[in-house]
């Protein structure tokens, strides 16, 4: 039985052993009279307990099987394979299996017509793979819906009067809650851990402080040995540099915008003003990214490249400056909307305590609303900021590629990301320095803005303690 | 029920003027023919009374009578509503606090107010004192700002409690702490009036004593106008007690006649507790 079929029978179970345990339960309390306490939840909660009794063993044997048929499937191939084909190494028998795959999954699997020795031992191979597929689908199905089965007869036994129905239920409820928050947890370090592994392969071929003090940066490497010049220098310090430099100009504009449109809308605009303005506001956040980033290359980098001139500078047609600058607008609803949020929601009694002092509008601004919002003020501040570190359209498009080591905002600069995108786009080896360098950046660009996130904590607990 | 709601209407009838005694001989505050508008919805109408010098008025009634919606015109808290609207005259010490010229941030370092729920800002104890005092620039040192912290503090009856946390945040205070260093921090400023709405209403009977004992104290020094649900303090700390009903100012008294003796029959249906 194809999978869907088999999750939707096992609903179907589900719903059954719901409705015939709230049944079961409401004629036992019949039973009994009717009297109020003869049960100690609810009909309902004996409904579900017989659905979860039905459902778990039986979801879980499912996804476990899902997990390993297929591994143990092929060893079973495998060891019916002929003696000297089970001799090849690792990749070589990875490769043929994957063929065999192919083949059993093909229409003609029973085609024996080839004479060709490999090519029967292969053909052989196939059905024996179609084969035990078959059969570990049968044994999956059959499983799967007598697990069910009992299990649902077994949550019918359990409908007595003194079964604590509404706990079990709650339990199950609260660990599946705590099911969901792990995944997302356990994704993250998944994550951190591939990129991780992968970064050591790097740092073995490209030792670590090359890596991070070295200043030249120029990731080609020699695809055959008697190529010239591509010995390939993995020096990340002016990416570093770079993408740091756009993100601080990015913030020079964002903070000062965001928080000055915050504090109006909250202190100083009208109920109408803010309805309108903030979600226009907001609009900002939604244009994407690549817009932004031609807006930058085509728009914003010529007019600053014939000012600069004008001004007896020479700057480079593609600019830190024009890319920061337009970040600096992307992430000004970061700053300016979570700001408002917590500007907002200091209590108008801190306010009153102050004007009735005889503070005026813009001191009470000053010295009581921002130092009590300003937890929040900073987290929204420093979110903005992991943004304009990992945001790579703009800068690919409009802060060039070259990897200069630089503080002139004038000059074309690169960044971590965008690097990362010429790394990883078109053709690569996955094994060479050059691919593995990728991710050693994504891990350094984690680890930055991991250190903000961490500061951020750090700020926000530390005024929490002193404000609360 | 019937008859108490036709009594009231027929009491509503009465209520022409304000009975006892509405004026002082030496008025700090003088309100002539007040009315507040909430946008169309009149809340007061027509408030005429005089607050002496250095005495307690309690301001008494149903909740919705208006008595704390008075109370913020005196230090024009109503500014900071948009809706609010204010006519008539309320001078204070002979000037009106509503004209043209004045300035209500000026005015409001002269008129301090504690409010119904302690509101200490989220500061260190030090610096909420502090704060008015550096606000309008009445120390010019350091030794000057701790004198003036200190003394308001011991005034405001929490220095022996706090001496040794100064630095710790005020809202890490009890209840009762925290409404006595929001007085604290009002005086640090010298007001010359102090508007307090249901100081104690947050409070429990131990931190309300100690908080009407100091009301008393400081009215040696400031006038004070008090808003209150509870008619034993009312009638524990005043000299003269007001009694607010529906938007209206019935009655004013020395604080002992209008518990003993209540002119007007609505005051006495209030103070017996037949309604309210």
């Amino acid at each position: 039985m194809p999978i869907k079929f088999l999750l939707i029978t096992l609903l179907a179970l589900l719903l059954f052993g719901y409705f015939i345990g709230r049944k079961r339960s409401l004629a036992l309390k019949a039973n009994n009279g009717g009297a109020k306490k003869t049960l100690h939840s609810l009909p309902k909660y004996y409904g579900f307990l017989v659905s979860l009794w039905a459902g778990i063993p039986a979801l879980i044997i499912l996804l476990l099987w899902t997990a390993f048929d297929t591994t143990i499937i092929t060893s079973m191939t495998v060891s019916q394979l002929p003696e000297q084909t089970q001799q090849l190494s690792q990749d070589e028998l990875g490769l043929l299996m994957n063929e065999i795959i192919n083949l059993s999954q093909a229409d003609k699997i029973s085609d024996v017509s080839a004479n060709d020795a490999k090519m029967l031992i292969k053909q052989t191979a196939a059905n024996n793979f179609a084969r035990f597929s078959h059969i570990s689908n049968l044994a999956k199905t059959v499983l799967v819906l007598v697990m069910a089965l009992m299990g649902l007869l077994l949550g019918l036994r359990y409908i007595r009067a003194e079964t604590r129905a509404r706990n079990y239920v709650e339990t199950a409820i609260k660990l599946t809650m705590m099911g969901c928050a792990s995944i997302a947890i356990l994704t993250t370090f998944g994550i951190i851990f591939s990129v991780l592994l992968e970064s050591l392969q790097f740092f073995k071929a490209v030792p670590i402080t090359e890596f991070l003090f070295g200043t030249t940066w120029s990731p080609q490497t020699a695809i055959r040995p008697d190529q010239v010049g591509s010995s390939g220098s993995f020096g990340a310090l002016p990416l570093f540099v770079g993408t740091l430099l756009i993100a601080f100009i990015a913030m020079l504009v964002a903070v000062p915008l965001g928080l000055m449109s915050a504090i109006y809308l909250s202190e100083y605009a009208s109920q109408k003003v803010r309805t309108v303005v903030k979600p226009i506001l907001e609009i900002l956040a939604g244009i994407p990214t690549v817009v932004y980033g031609f807006f930058a290359a085509l728009t914003v980098a010529p007019v600053i490249r014939d000012m600069g001139e004008s001004m007896g500078f020479h700057p480079a047609s593609e600019s830190a400056l024009a890319a920061g600058l337009v970040m600096g607008v992307m992430i000004i609803p970061f700053v300016s909307s979570l700001s408002d949020d917590v500007l907002s929601a200091v209590p108008q009694a801190m306010r009153d305590g102050s004007y009735g002092m005889g503070a005026t509008k813009s001191e009470t601004i000053k010295k009581v609303v921002i130092p009590a919002a300003l937890p929040g003020i900073v987290a929204g501040i420093l979110l903005a900021a992991s943004r304009a570190i990992g945001e790579t359209m703009i800068v690919v498009m409009a802060a060039g590629l070259a990897a200069k080591m630089t503080v002139n905002p004038m000059e074309a600069v690169t960044t971590v990301t965008v690097q990362i995108v010429t790394l990883l786009t078109g053709d690569q080896e996955f094994d060479s320095p050059k691919t593995l360098a990728a991710f050693a950046l994504g891990l350094g660009l984690f680890m930055v803005t991991l250190i903000l996130n961490v500061i951020s904590l750090h700020v926000v607990r530390k005024y929490r303690e002193q404000y609360e | 029920m019937t008859e108490a709601i036709e009594k009231r209407d027929e009491f509503d009838v009465e209520i022409k003027g304000t009975v006892g005694k509405p004026f002082a001989d030496d008025p700090k505050f003088e309100s002539r023919n007040v009315d507040v508008f909430y946008g169309d919805k009149q809340a007061i109408f027509d408030v005429n009374l005089d607050i002496a010098k250095n005495e307690i008025v309690a301001m008494i009634g149903p909740s919705g009578c208006g008595k704390s919606t008075y109370l913020r015109c005196l230090n024009r808290m109503n500014d900071t509503i948009p809706i609010c609207r204010v006519t008539g005259h309320i001078k204070l010490d002979g000037e009106d606090i509503y004209d043209k010229h004045q300035d209500p941030v000026l005015l409001r370092a002269r008129v301090g107010m504690v409010f119904q729920k302690a509101n200490p800002f989220p500061k260190s104890i030090y610096d909420n004192v502090a704060y008015g005092a550096r606000l309008h620039g009445l120390t010019s040192n350091k030794t000057e700002l701790d004198d003036l912290v200190e003394k308001s503090l011991i005034r405001a009856g929490l220095f022996k409690e706090v001496k040794d946390d100064l630095h710790k945040p005020g809202t890490g205070l009890s209840g009762g702490q925290q409404q006595r260093l929001c007085i604290a921090r009002t005086i640090a400023v010298d007001p010359e009036v102090i508007l307090m709405d249901e100081p104690t209403s947050a409070l429990d009977p131990i931190a309300t004593a100690l908080i009407e004992e100091l009301m008393i104290e400081l009215s040696a020094k400031y006038t004070i106008a008090i808003v209150t649900h509870s008619m034993q303090q009312a009638a524990r700390v005043s000299n003269r007690t007001a009694y607010f009903h529906l938007g209206k100012l019935v009655e004013v008294n020395d604080t002992d006649s209008v518990f003993t003796n209540p002119e007007h029959q609505l005051t006495e249906n209030y103070i017996t507790g037949r309604f309210g």
